[in-house]
């Protein structure tokens, strides 16, 4: 126990209090409140606050569903579904920029989309889907590079959670006459649920950072909370300023994991039967 | 104000005669013959952006010197100066050779952190000359010459030649205002349904020069300064006219760093950038384009030149080697090669950009630049001056300043108010003096 506490001290305490008094202080050392006051009128503050939770709540429920599908689809004795986990998984091993750049390619004025469409003579002109107006193309481009690079992810851990339960459990509610819909909805669901808790609190953390997907799609066109924190620590310099912003970042994290832990508490019978 | 611009006309004219070759060319062997081995010198200038620059230093500028160069390139020159004060305070240096815009070597307090050149400059000055107007800007308001001048650069637009019968009537593509250049814009958008006047605006210190493009070209155009009337009717006046430009301008924009890529893609027929970052379209695709000025707006033609120059560090490890390579990088030979490779302009006397071995784009760029000078109403701006590492958070406020008024259509007037106050803070916290074309401060540059 001892060793864990220290290294959450040393590697989470220390620098967390560390944010928070750079965040607090100005570039002089003294105690203040004005980086807040500037964060609350900064540039695009209120929407890249905006855009952040855009991503999560479309992101995140969107991930989960595809990813139990996935999973439940990997559970049945189908031919070349060990063929179907090594393709999906394979964007794990992508690093996130790398993935931003792909769909750059895909997406951009120029990009491999438009010259598609041109060539079957779709559209006229390339469509602008990054264009920094417009929003719904942005969220899209967003939201599809960053849900192929991460459902492995919640895939893998849907599934470890999925192969952990007793294959007895199904097999009596197919006894009792459960269809293949109600054995997932009334027996591998409720089992599920530490593990879907596991996989929100950890996608969600992840998706509170998203950046370089962002940042390499669309610039300054979709801000987010962290691509204004990296602006403000290496465009402008100003480590107050970056250290507010990330001490926002953490601020919602921790909400959004608090809310987790409280509302999918699962009763401890379920593991004591 | 005329008395303080009037010895940086001169100079600017200087320029002029030098890029354009004007001056007989004198000897161009060297001052020290052969020389020994310099060892290894410790080279660092954030003019050498993006990668393939440091790599064609290194291969063809360097080249050839007695001596191992390492040469790095941070992405802004905040980095190279707060790394100078800290050697400094530290008292322990690492750089050899320095290589900054005028206005970075003003904000290093040079009598504390910088060699006095002025015995290597007399021994330069047996084989080669430089523009008095710019030695005495290395002076940097003493009697003694902390830097040599380097390299000089300007800021131009390039036009694709299709885009030329699109003129509005009467209009000389040499000589447009920024109404005009819109009534283009227009133009050519009801003839091909696409928005393609291009402007450098990606975010980010690794992004696009558009910063620079307010700053030294938009505000002196229509208020006569930089920073004084920031948030004049002047200014409101000019923002208006940015929206309308912008509502003919390509909305990919915003992810443009280097204008060359869209020219060479098509994506855009006319577009304003630093001279370097059209290099590589002039150079692949030169017969296709054509170099202009920037537009003129109510109070004249604004202009920002970019001086460079080349500086010791009062702790430098290793002194001599560092001269030896300040000698060799001002040779003629050498002076060509690196304005070729960085895209810019020579600095030393008679250094003829029209002769053989010189890349044509150099001397189309140079002879846009040569309109700038030429023109009576003329507005010279310097890059800031004395800001140091408040430059960055300088440079922020007019991208950010950008951002609200055109990109989110917010209020003008509480937009400009907002950003003054950043402005503000950044001059008084550098207590940066005001710089060309704003008239001379006593204390910290004040927005009126």
């Amino acid at each position: 126990m001892a060793p864990a506490v220290l290294f959450l001290l040393v590697f989470l305490g220390w620098p967390i209090l560390g944010a928070l008094g750079v965040a607090f202080q100005t570039a002089a050392g003294q105690w203040t409140l004005a980086n807040v006051q500037r964060l609350v009128h900064d540039t695009d503050f209120g929407l890249a606050v905006r855009n952040t939770l855009l991503l999560l709540v479309v992101i995140i429920p969107l991930e989960l569903a595809v990813a139990l599908a996935m999973a439940a689809l990997a559970q049945t004795r189908l031919r070349g579904r060990g063929l179907f986990l090594y393709a999906w998984s394979f964007p794990l091993a992508i690093s996130d920029l790398a993935a931003g750049l792909v769909w750059l390619a895909i997406f951009t004025q120029h990009g491999y989309l438009n010259s598609l469409l041109q060539d079957l003579r779709v559209v006229p002109h390339p469509i602008g889907f990054l264009n920094y107006d417009n929003l719904p193309g942005l969220v899209v481009a967003v939201v599809v590079a960053e849900t192929w690079r991460s459902i492995s992810l919640v895939m893998v851990v849907v599934m470890s959670g999925i192969q952990s339960i007793p294959a007895e459990l199904g097999e009596a509610a197919a006894v009792m006459g459960a269809g293949a819909w109600r054995r997932f909805r009334h027996v591998t669901l409720p089992l599920l649920k530490p593990t879907i808790q596991v996989a929100l609190i950890l996608r969600t953390t992840a998706a509170f950072q998203v950046f370089a997907v962002v940042l390499a799609l669309t610039g300054s066109g979709l801000p987010v909370l962290a691509t204004k924190t990296e602006s403000w620590a290496y465009d402008a310099r100003n480590y107050q300023m970056a250290a507010v912003y990330a001490v926002l970042l953490l601020a919602f994290s921790s909400l959004g994991t608090l809310l987790y832990l409280t509302g999918l508490r699962t009763p401890r019978q379920v593991f004591q039967r | 104000m005329h008395a303080v611009r009037k010895p940086w006309v001169v100079g600017a004219a200087l320029l002029l005669t030098v890029a354009c070759g004007g001056t007989p060319a004198p000897g161009s062997t060297s001052s020290g013959g052969t020389q020994q081995n310099a060892g290894r010198v410790e080279f660092v200038s954030s003019q050498g952006q993006p990668a393939q620059e440091v790599q064609d230093m290194n291969g063809k500028v360097l080249a050839g010197f007695s001596g191992t160069v390492d040469f790095s390139s941070q992405p802004t020159e905040s980095q190279d100066i707060d790394k100078v004060l800290a050697e400094h305070l530290a008292g322990q240096g690492t750089i050899d050779l320095l290589g900054l815009t005028h206005g970075g070597f003003a904000s290093l307090s040079p009598a504390d952190t910088l060699t006095d050149l002025t015995p290597l400059l007399q021994r330069l000055g047996k084989d080669r000359s430089f523009p008095q107007a710019l030695l005495n800007y290395g002076k940097l308001g003493t009697s003694k010459q902390y830097y040599i001048p380097w390299m000089q650069a300007t800021y131009v637009m390039v036009v694709n030649k299709k885009a030329l019968p699109y003129l509005p009537k009467g209009a000389n593509v040499n000589a447009l205002t920024y109404d005009q250049l819109i009534a283009w814009g227009q133009a050519i958008q009801k003839a091909t349904g696409e928005k393609l006047i291009g402007l450098p605006a990606a975010p980010g210190t690794k992004g696009g020069l558009l910063h620079r493009f307010l700053q030294g070209y938009a505000y002196p155009s229509y208020t006569g300064t930089e920073i004084t009337n920031f948030k004049s009717p002047d200014a409101v006046q000019m923002w208006q006219m940015l929206k309308r430009l912008w509502a003919v301008t390509n909305p990919q924009s915003t992810t443009y760093a280097y204008m060359q890529d869209p020219l060479e893609s098509g994506e855009v027929w006319v577009a304003w950038d630093h001279q370097a970052r059209f290099q590589d379209a002039l150079d692949k695709m030169g017969d296709q384009f054509q170099v202009v000025p920037a537009p003129a707006g109510p109070r004249g033609l604004g202009y920002m030149s970019v001086i460079t120059g080349l500086a010791i560090p009062k702790n430098a490890p290793n002194r001599a080697g560092a001269e030896q390579l300040l000698d060799w990088l001002t040779r003629p030979k050498q002076q060509i090669t690196t304005g070729a490779t960085l895209g810019f302009f020579p600095t030393v006397e008679g250094v003829n950009l029209s002769g053989s071995g010189v890349p044509g784009y150099l001397a189309s760029e140079s002879a846009a630049s040569g309109r700038y000078l030429a023109d009576k109403k003329g507005i010279p701006a310097l890059l800031e001056v004395g800001l140091g590492s408040q430059g960055d958070a300088f440079h922020l406020a007019y991208q950010d300043l950008f951002t609200r008024i055109v990109l989110r259509d917010q209020d003008i007037t509480s937009s400009l108010d907002y950003e003054a106050g950043q402005i503000q803070q950044a001059l008084n916290t550098a207590k940066a003096v005001c710089w060309p074309p704003d008239p001379p401060s006593t204390g910290p540059c004040q927005i009126k």
